[in-house]
């Protein structure tokens, strides 16, 4: 936070308008389609399954909204054995 | 014609059901002939703003059962006789309603009454749903706080995709009622401005109702605010509400009892 923001108190209340306007336009597109990220997990997993054996609970999804952006990290484990040898862990991000 | 209303929100402890008899009563002061309808099962609380919790004999579910007929359950208030409740089970849940049965009772509601004002359930769940499934017109209760509007959002989505009206392709009429707004918190900056929920949720205003302790001294009593206070500045917000849902252009105003200069001098008078 900058001194300037320090000086130039505002009401808490746009700080409300702007979260809601930026979560509202999220859920808005996602609302009667059926879940976005497990149908996305899902297709992601088919295709890498079909290559390599993943395990499960090795799978970490992440979500992040922004304004004009949200970007899905998914952080798939290898096991050792796997057939992409030189890299134990491959990182994704789709936007 | 009858019109359904019902009233909605989503979240909890917005004010739906001290809307339902504030409307109702409201209404019924104009001169139509209402029936207030509470259709959270289990947890019925109309009975209890309208100061009929000690004659409630049968209920909603009893007539959507075929257990008893329509008018052995209407309940007629004591103030107003055009005015009339249905009150919902309180020993029954929302999975005892039935859609066949919902559907032949606010079919009968509607060769009786003018106005059937339907309280609706917290939540978007099925209960909610049945409540807004036979509406005309709903009646969106807000408070000026993001989780109240992040749910209205919600709401304002199943209005438009799960009742008979969407269904059938036909519109349903929404509107915006803002419920415990406080003038002084809005002028600080700290709380979300009216346009600010207007813009987000974009559905017209009805009213603004400011937060004021005849809401309470009103449920106390077991009486709606626009019946036991229909001068204090919650009421004059409903009574304007009804009027512009009943098609007249009433300019929008933020009712205030404290500066009011015409109240003040009336009290004067009086004391």
């Amino acid at each position: 936070m900058s001194v300037l923001t320090f000086l130039k108190p505002r009401g808490s209340g746009s700080v409300a308008r702007e979260r809601l306007q930026l979560i509202l336009a999220h859920e808005r597109v996602e609302n009667g389609r059926p879940d976005l990220i497990i149908t996305l997990r899902e297709e992601i997993l088919n295709v890498i399954a079909k290559h390599v054996t993943v395990e499960r609970d090795k799978v970490q999804i992440k979500l992040e909204r922004g304004e004009g952006v949200s970007t899905l990290g998914v952080d798939i484990e290898f096991p050792v054995d796997a057939v992409l040898k030189p890299k134990a862990k491959a990182k994704r991000a789709i936007a | 014609m009858a019109k359904v209303l019902c009233v909605t929100s989503g979240k909890g402890g917005v004010g739906k059901t001290t809307t339902t008899a504030a409307l109702g009563a409201a209404l019924a002061q104009a001169g139509e002939k209402v029936c207030v309808v509470d259709f959270d099962v289990g947890l019925r609380n109309l009975d209890l703003i309208m100061g009929a919790e000690r004659r409630v004999v049968y209920d909603l579910i009893n007539v959507t059962n075929g257990d008893a007929k329509l008018p052995q359950a209407l309940i007629r208030d004591k103030r107003l006789e055009n005015l009339s409740l249905l009150p919902a089970s309180q020993t029954r849940d929302k999975d005892a309603l039935t859609d066949e049965g919902v559907e032949r009772v606010m079919g009968e509601l509607r060769e009786r009454f003018d106005w059937i004002v339907c309280d609706s359930p917290a939540g978007i769940e099925r209960g909610a749903q049945l409540a807004m499934r036979h509406a005309d017109v709903a009646v969106v209760v807000t408070n000026p706080e993001v989780s109240s509007v992040r749910d209205s959002d919600r709401i304002i989505g199943l209005l438009d995709s799960k009742t008979v009206r969407a269904e059938r392709g036909d519109t349903i009429e929404k509107h915006l009622i803002l419920t415990r707004f406080d003038p002084a918190r809005a002028d600080r900056g700290d709380m979300l401005k009216v346009d600010d929920v207007l813009e987000i949720l974009s559905i017209p205003l009805l009213a603004i109702i400011p937060e004021s302790l005849e809401v309470l001294r009103a449920s106390n009593v077991g009486c709606p605010v626009t019946l036991n206070n229909p001068l204090c500045a919650p009421s004059r917000a409903y009574i304007d509400a009804v009027r512009r849902l009943k098609g007249e252009t009433v300019p929008m105003a933020i009712p205030s009892d404290r500066k009011s200069l015409i109240n003040k001098l009336f009290t004067r008078r009086a004391a």
